[in-house]
């Protein structure tokens, strides 16, 4: 009891504390003096965040550019060696080329459902509860969507009781599923990994779509069924144009995040079977190899690759905000 | 061109008992410009929705020439519609916009490119094709509206509020541009608006809307000398006209320290002992015997001055309005005495609100 009474106390303490410490801060940066306040309070705010910024992220990424031309222990300078390695080694060839078919699949068929589920679920009954479905992977982490779906996809031996949703749905289809776990079928594998992304990113895309098609006035749609559109040409001409911004924000915020998608393949396969992805293999590489090399070489790749549509965001953000004015 | 018919036609919405539209019956002839009018909710929009088929019809029908077009769609029914917010496309050029239902219905690019080049030549548009519409002003846009009606060539054009997004003075000069437009395109349209003056100044006909009902239809010159009822007398014309309970007396109603004469066959048979009585502003004039009122404001507009009082004796409290010559017009707070010129006297009967004269 005392025990536990004395760590509520401290608790206490040290909230108290935390407060008393800010909000003695901010009183001296209000009652800064006159001349040169703002650059005092400019440095006083950012200061913080620009220290932790510094060390927490600049600092480790000039160590990883430093670590990716330097051997397995960082003892010696290598040159492009790593570089090298990552586009002759035949493993690692195909962890790039299971990246790029992430890169193309992921986004395109999240947003593709996402859209199509939000224009079909668009003011019908119960659209809340449409809506609420398909948005809850989104509240699932993507360790635990990774067990849910290894269950779905687990295989027994043909002649005893699967327990896999996926085989048992084949077998009574009359599928012959004598090809064994289907996790290990490589190229097969990495699509049914993807599946369980589409899962996750799919209710973001419709929510965030759904959204953007609301807001589409109804006189336009109104005018477009006067001058004679059919729902095909509705959706070609008017419904897509209008929601543009809202789907390339989309596709891109997909896009980083299946770069960096790790959880997903460590949960499911841990990167056997040709399914390890550029994010698996530089932690593998590093951590589980000791390579630290080829997965800081690796981290560079990904880096490099994530470049391009941060920018193209950014781009595409400027020009919005110009259009709007 | 054509004719619009509205038989019977109402609109309930779901969830309401009470039709947003009841038993319209209109008759539009070709060619002509028909102006609905009326104060907000009383639905005129929803009959000009019908009318475009974006609102079902519950009964009755619709008829453009001898076409019933009740369950035609929208875009089957050969009829353009001006929006109020305009309803441009923001992704399409000015020239795409105006062109998107030619387009649509399968016209070759030519053909599209030659009728949007003429619209744009009528409207003033030439050099905006290629802009967006949110790189034009209001009026401009205004324009792009109605180029997208024109282009099309229908039967009918269906406006509704196309103007009030637009300035004041824009507004007046856009009213006449409409004006002169429709005329020499000699297209059947059918107008929405909630403003009186424009539904004067601009329809061949109009049709004053209250609650769903039909209150009056005619020429602006027929709604404003001889209003069928005492909203249609209210509702048209500015100011307003004066509306009185007055009191029946022998051979009249009082007005102060006169008797207005009624014909006897009036009185008789008015409900209640008293008749709702309208005069125009202009039609009053200072004299010294009639009724009294007190002069709250006087507005002076040039020549004339509207004197704003409220009546002293009967239907006391009553705001009066009353236009007299602008260069010697009465205190503020003095009382002045009014009485009505003979032939301009509209007679309402007090309980159903009906004209009686």
């Amino acid at each position: 009891m005392d025990d536990w009474q004395s760590k509520v106390t401290m608790l206490g303490v040290g909230v108290a504390a935390f407060f008393g410490v800010v909000g003695l801060l901010l009183l001296l940066a209000d009652r800064a003096p006159k001349t040169g306040r703002e650059k005092f309070q400019l440095l006083f705010f950012m200061g913080p965040a620009s220290l932790l910024l510094l060390v927490g992220l600049v600092y480790p990424s000039l160590k990883t550019l430093m670590y990716s031309f330097q051997n397995s222990d960082g003892s010696q300078w290598v040159g492009l060696r790593n570089y090298k390695w990552m586009f002759t080694q035949d493993d690692i060839l195909i962890v790039l080329r299971n990246t790029g078919i992430w890169i193309l699949v992921t986004p395109l068929a999240a947003t593709a459902i996402g859209l199509l589920y939000a224009i079909l679920i668009d003011r019908k009954r119960g659209e809340v509860v449409a809506k609420t479905l398909l948005f809850m992977p989104m509240a699932i982490s993507f360790v635990g969507a990774g067990i849910i779906w290894k269950f779905v996809y687990e295989y027994r031996s043909p002649n005893k009781d699967q327990i896999g949703l996926l085989p048992q749905i084949m077998k009574w289809l009359g599928f012959d599923i004598k090809g064994g776990a289907m996790l290990m079928n490589a190229p097969l594998n990495t699509f049914l990994l993807i599946v369980v992304m589409v899962w996750i990113w799919a209710g973001f895309a419709m929510v965030v779509l759904s959204a953007a098609i609301k807001a589409i006035p109804t006189d336009i749609i109104e005018a477009a069924r006067l001058d004679g559109v059919s729902s095909w040409q509705m959706f070609w001409r008017i419904t897509l144009p209008s929601v543009r911004p809202s789907v390339i924000v989309v596709y891109m915020t997909i896009t980083i995040g299946v770069l960096k998608v790790f959880d997903i393949v460590r949960t499911m396969t841990q990167g056997f079977h040709e399914t390890s992805v550029v994010a698996y293999e530089m932690y593998f590489q590093a951590f589980q190899g000791n390579e630290y090399g080829h997965g800081a070489a690796l981290a560079v790749a990904l880096f490099v690759l994530v470049l391009p549509i941060v920018g193209f965001q950014v781009h595409q953000m400027r020009r919005q905000r110009q259009e709007a004015r | 061109m054509a004719t619009v018919t509205f038989e019977n036609a109402t609109r309930i919405y779901p969830g309401s008992t009470k039709p947003a539209v009841d038993c319209l019956n209109l008759q539009i002839e070709e060619g002509e410009f028909l102006v609905l009018v009326g104060p907000s909710g009383c639905g005129k929009s929803t009959s000009l929705r019908m009318l475009a088929g974006l609102e079902d019809v519950n009964s009755g029908r619709i008829l453009i020439g001898d076409r019933d077009v009740t369950q035609v769609p929208p875009k089957d029914r050969d009829i353009a519609m001006v929006f109020q917010s305009y309803a441009l496309y923001p992704h399409m050029t000015v020239a795409d916009n105006m062109g998107f239902a030619l387009k649509i219905a399968g016209m070759s690019k030519d053909e599209i490119k030659k009728r949007v080049a003429e619209a744009a030549e009528i409207l003033d548009l030439t050099e905006f094709l290629g802009r967006k519409p949110k790189a034009l002003s209001g009026g401009q846009r205004q324009r792009v509206a109605m180029g997208r009606a024109i282009v099309r060539n229908p039967q009918v054009y269906l406006m509704d509020e196309p103007l009030s997004n637009l300035d004041a003075k824009l507004r007046v000069q856009t009213r006449t541009q409409i004006g002169t437009l429709q005329r020499r395109l000699g297209v059947t349209t059918v107008y929405v608006t909630h403003d009186q003056v424009e539904a004067m100044t601009m329809g061949d006909r109009v049709a004053v809307l209250k609650d769903g009902l039909l209150m009056q239809v005619g020429t602006p010159r027929h709604l404003y000398d001889r209003p069928d009822n005492v909203f249609v007398a209210g509702f048209m014309g500015s100011p307003a006209m004066n509306l009185l309970e007055l009191t029946m007396a022998d051979g009249g109603v009082r007005m102060g320290d006169i008797v207005l004469p009624v014909e006897r066959s009036i009185l008789d048979a008015a409900t209640g002992s008293s008749l709702t009585v309208g005069m125009r502003p202009e039609d009053l004039s200072l004299s010294d015997h009639g009724l009294a009122i007190t002069v709250d404001l006087v507005e002076v507009v040039g020549a004339d001055a509207y004197i704003h009082g409220r009546a002293l004796s009967e239907d006391s409290g009553k705001p009066v309005v009353a236009r007299t010559d602008g260069r010697r017009p009465p205190e503020k707070g003095s009382t002045v005495h009014l009485t009505p010129k003979p032939d301009h006297v509209h007679l309402f009967d007090s309980v159903s609100g009906q004209r009686v004269s």
